[in-house]
């Protein structure tokens, strides 16, 4: 590998590029996909190939190819050359780095058991047994059941000496039941909407019990179709970790990316109300509100030893007690704010750049209440599980969700079930509402790996710790 | 734009669908030898790349070769896929090794109707330009300056991108469908920003790289972020609206994955039923591959031809997109919408369009007395997909009409609505329509008077 990464910095330097870095990456995948008790989909993936991305006269070139060869090494980086000579011809400050020092090492995701390993026949029947359970349930109009996996062989080599390779295992897994009558349509899902995944092997699919859950789940969902709508209004609301964990990706994972509070994302995703002049004053939510981007916490799907660039995994506080103190950052975009890289870069795959994504954006737990001892603790109020649906502006401000589950909670205690739950608002009011959080017991890891960014587009895996919370003056109830 | 730089730095298989085509038919072979009762291989080989801009520079500038080989390999009713993103020998073989491998594993499919049967797609003019495949870094770059410049003219700032695709497609099975072609495409677009919160969009999908009028697109989207300087809030509530085509291909874009694929009615998810009346009788909705105002196709991921379909005829829904395995269990041949294996979502149209009407924009927004004109959305999410109602943000200029005059701009809002009411509610089309990128593809549509739309919210200031 030291030949190709080697040739291909030899190359861009001698054409003139001032740094030049190198990953090559291959990744295999496989999945299986389970419809109403029919094995519908299996399939494996296997990509390699390279990217070389060049700064030359001050402005960014990359190229890439799925020939692993000297000869195609050098002729990437020539592109990648010729590309950021293009882009001299329109830039208006040249691109700096931060200094960090050469990075050099190996980190393996820790496995117990390889999901690569186990024979598929088996994979597959612990889906047909959860599927047919929850298919049994009368009023049951489909189901859906999936497992993926996805493992990654990354080297990254830079002109400063950094050499740095990686493999990193993701899979996920999940049951979705679906009840209709009419133009209703209901759906429950275990353990989240599009499975759960994490950093791990397969033991993180059995320790989820599909089948012991599947007829659970089935119930719900039917359960649901004679469920009313719930009546709109402004009321307390308990967010389940399943759904807190999302109103942390769109409402502050998103709006910490550096990237987006500078306008790279602009044409695309979107920028940030939380520009840079906001550091360490705005106050962004209350006393109990401390979030975190940790890309060290193990079973995260933003867990690695070093980003794309080459930045050792941290701990980065995003905001602290309620103010906001911190981005998601790279070494391209931290020192414009005067701090240095957070080590949030990661590319989906060979043939894209590395963006500013999220690691694990996390809310911390606090000591206290346990997400049980919240909900007991309510009067009056409604607790929202299970993510189903998500919108917010294109400055991270104006969001809206609906959950699959919406249940009132009366004198502390759950009561009924509407169906079609959704609440809106605005960030920063949300956050700042916040009056409990969860203690440690109920905190988990939990995953998003579609986040969509860039053009051309890329996928991010990501994650988020959370522990449930309770908000106050919450807009429900948008559509009945 | 006229000037042209250079030559690609390299195709690979992307201008040489034969090529493309002998690659399938090898792999097919294979998988026949390794034991595959039927197999299919569909390849994309291609050259695809990208010059970005933000702050009026260019920040990220991309390319890239890839190739995509998806192998369905059949035994009996067993069904494995298995894909790589190696064209070599020993690719070629670890691929057929591990969908055999696959298949030896997995249960069988009931209902398994086969394959589909041979039919030879028709040469589709119009799928490609040398001038797309031929473009450099410079002529993106080139581009970007222009749109930049239109910004530094009008006082506002430049965000956009600028691409431009080539690639072979060929699909070869066992069945002897043997479809091949080579396609291209471009598009600009571009987000201004001005000061005092006023943004505006603009963008423009060709086939033909050299067709794009970077500086056109520039002064437009400029244009529209002056005019929308200083937004004030207004009440959010039902108003009567003009919807750009920028925001016409969310609402085909949203009814096509929701309601007119088969897979969608067959699972009782979708709002479709035969002849029913669900738009105004001004609208009727097709999809079609050969229409040259968009981005052309022969052929679908499983070498079927693609057929034209009226998805919305005159309101009313008509016909619906299959692909081989939604149209077995309904005992009939396929549309031609398939997406490539395996493949739980079902067919999709990916090249539909809106019939015209014959108003002016400018007519369109002169019939409202009170309402909005919506530039895009941003963000939608279905909300209630069996009633199709979607929410979402309007974004990159909003404006308060009064007497049929545009008379400020207005700070986005929120909506959520169904869709099918949206619809139902067009009284006016323009005549003018654009090929717009969508989910899968790109949409030919026009911009629409609708006589009520729903706001359910408004950002805020901060």
């Amino acid at each position: 590998m030291r030949d190709l990464t080697s040739r291909a910095l030899d190359t861009a330097t001698a054409l003139g590029a001032t740094y030049a870095d190198v990953r090559v990456v291959r990744r295999l995948e496989e999945s299986i996909n389970v419809k109403s008790g029919r094995v519908e989909g299996v399939a494996s993936g296997e990509s390699e190939g390279f990217g070389v991305r060049v700064i030359v006269d001050g402005a960014w070139g990359f190229a890439a190819s799925h020939r692993l060869s000297t000869a195609e090494a050098d002729r990437v980086a020539a592109e990648a050359v010729r590309i950021a000579r293009a882009s001299a011809t329109a830039i208006r400050e040249p691109v700096q780095l931060d200094g960090r020092p050469p990075a050099n090492g190996r980190v393996e995701t820790e496995v117990a058991e390889d999901p690569f390993a186990i024979p598929m026949h088996q994979k597959i029947g612990d889906l047909l047994a959860a599927d047919r359970a929850m298919n049994a349930v009368k009023g049951i109009a489909w189901t859906e059941s999936l497992y993926a996996a996805q493992r990654e062989w990354k080297t990254f080599a830079a002109t400063d000496g950094s050499y740095t390779e990686q493999v990193i295992t993701h899979l996920g897994a999940g049951l979705e039941a679906n009840a209709i009558e009419g133009d209703e349509h209901q759906r429950r899902s275990y353990p989240d909407n599009g499975g759960s995944w994490a950093s791990a092997g397969y033991e993180f699919v059995r320790a989820m019990d599909l089948a012991e859950n599947a007829e659970r789940v089935a119930n719900e969902a039917v359960e649901l179709l004679s469920a009313p709508p719930l009546p709109a209004g402004t009321r307390t609301i308990i967010l389940h970790p399943s759904q807190l964990y999302m109103q942390v990706h769109e409402s502050c994972g998103h709006p910490t990316e550096l990237d987006r509070a500078l306008g790279s994302e602009a044409s695309y995703a979107g920028t940030s109300f939380l520009t840079p002049d906001m550091l360490d004053s705005f106050r962004y939510g209350s006393d109990l509100c401390d979030i975190v981007a940790d890309a060290t916490v193990p079973g995260g799907l933003g867990t690695f030893g070093w980003d794309d660039e080459g930045v050792a995994a941290q701990q980065v506080p995003l905001i602290k007690e309620g103010i906001f103190v911190g981005y998601l950052s790279s070494r391209e975009t931290a020192p414009r704010i005067g701090r240095g890289s957070g080590g949030a870069m990661r590319a989906d795959g060979w043939n894209r750049i590395p963006l500013i994504r999220m690691t694990n954006v996390n809310l911390l737990p606090k000591p206290g209440m346990t997400f049980e001892q919240i909900v007991a603790d309510t009067d009056d109020g409604l607790l929202f599980e299970t993510n189903r649906s998500w919108s917010i502006d294109d400055r991270r401000l104006n969001f809206q969700f609906s959950t699959e589950v919406c249940r009132e909670i009366k004198g502390g205690k759950p009561g009924r079930l509407y169906r079609n739950g959704t609440y809106t608002g605005i960030t920063y009011e949300l956050w700042r509402s916040m009056d409990a959080v969860g203690d440690a017991s109920s905190w988990q890891m939990w995953s998003t790996p579609n986040c969509g960014k860039g053009e051309p587009g890329q996928a991010g895996h990501v994650g988020h710790g959370v522990s449930g919370a309770r908000f106050q003056n919450v807009r429900v109830g948008v559509v009945a | 734009m006229s000037v042209q730089h250079g030559v690609a730095s390299d195709r690979g298989m992307g201008g040489d669908p034969q090529a493309a085509l002998r690659l399938a038919q090898e792999v097919v072979r294979k998988a026949e030898a390794a034991g595959a009762g039927e197999a299919e291989a569909l390849v994309v080989a291609g050259a695809s790349a990208l010059t970005r801009f933000a702050n009026s520079q260019i920040h990220q500038n991309v390319a890239s070769n890839e190739v995509f080989v998806n192998l369905r390999f059949v035994q009996g009713r067993r069904v494995a896929v298995a894909s790589s993103g190696r064209a070599d020998a020993d690719g070629i073989r670890a691929l057929v090794d591990r969908a055999a491998t696959i298949a030896a594993n997995v249960e069988e499919l009931e209902d398994w109707a086969g394959l589909p049967e041979a039919e030879a797609a028709q040469p589709v003019p119009g799928a490609w330009s040398d001038a797309t495949a031929d473009a450099g870094p410079e002529l993106r770059a080139d581009g970007a300056r222009a749109v930049i410049a239109a910004a530094d003219a009008a006082g506002v700032t430049a965000f956009g991108s600028f691409s431009t695709d080539a690639e072979a497609i060929a699909v070869a099975t066992s069945k002897g469908i043997r479809a091949a072609e080579r396609r291209t495409s471009s598009q600009l677009l571009t987000v201004s920003m001005g000061p005092d919160n006023g943004t505006g969009y603009a963008e423009q999908v060709s086939v033909d790289a050299s067709e794009i009028d970077a500086a056109a697109i520039g002064r437009e989207s400029a244009e529209r972020a002056r005019a929308s300087v200083n937004p004030v809030d207004i009440e959010p509530g039902d108003y009567p609206v003009v919807l750009h085509s920028y925001a016409v291909v969310d609402l085909v874009d949203m009814l096509g994955y929701l309601g007119f694929s088969a897979l969608a009615v067959q699972e009782d998810r979708s709002f479709w039923e035969a002849g029913r009346q669900v738009a105004s009788p001004l609208v009727t909705l097709v999809d079609d591959g050969r229409d040259p105002a968009g981005v052309p196709a022969a052929f679908d991921a499983e070498g079927v031809p693609k057929q034209r379909l009226a998805l919305l005829d005159r309101g009313r829904c008509r016909d619906l997109a299959f692909d081989s395995q939604t149209a077995a269990r309904a005992g009939r041949r396929s549309t031609g919408h398939g997406l490539p294996a395996p493949n739980t979502i079902g067919p999709f149209p990916t090249n539909m369009s809106m019939d015209a009407g014959d108003a002016t924009f400018d007519e369109l927004v002169a019939g409202l007395d009170r309402g909005l004109l919506v530039t895009r959305f941003h963000y939608t999410n279905p909300v209630h997909s069996k009633k199709a109602i979607i929410t979402g943000m309007t974004r990159d200029g909003t404006f308060l009409v009064e007497n049929g005059e545009i008379v400020r701009p207005v700070r986005n809002l929120r909506f959520t609505m169904s869709y099918l009411d949206a619809l139902a509610n067009v009284q006016a089309i323009s005549a003018e329509r654009r090929c717009v990128r969508g989910f899968l593809g790109a949409s030919v549509v026009p911009a629409l008077r609708l006589s009520s739309f729903s706001f359910t919210g408004a950002t805020a200031a901060g």
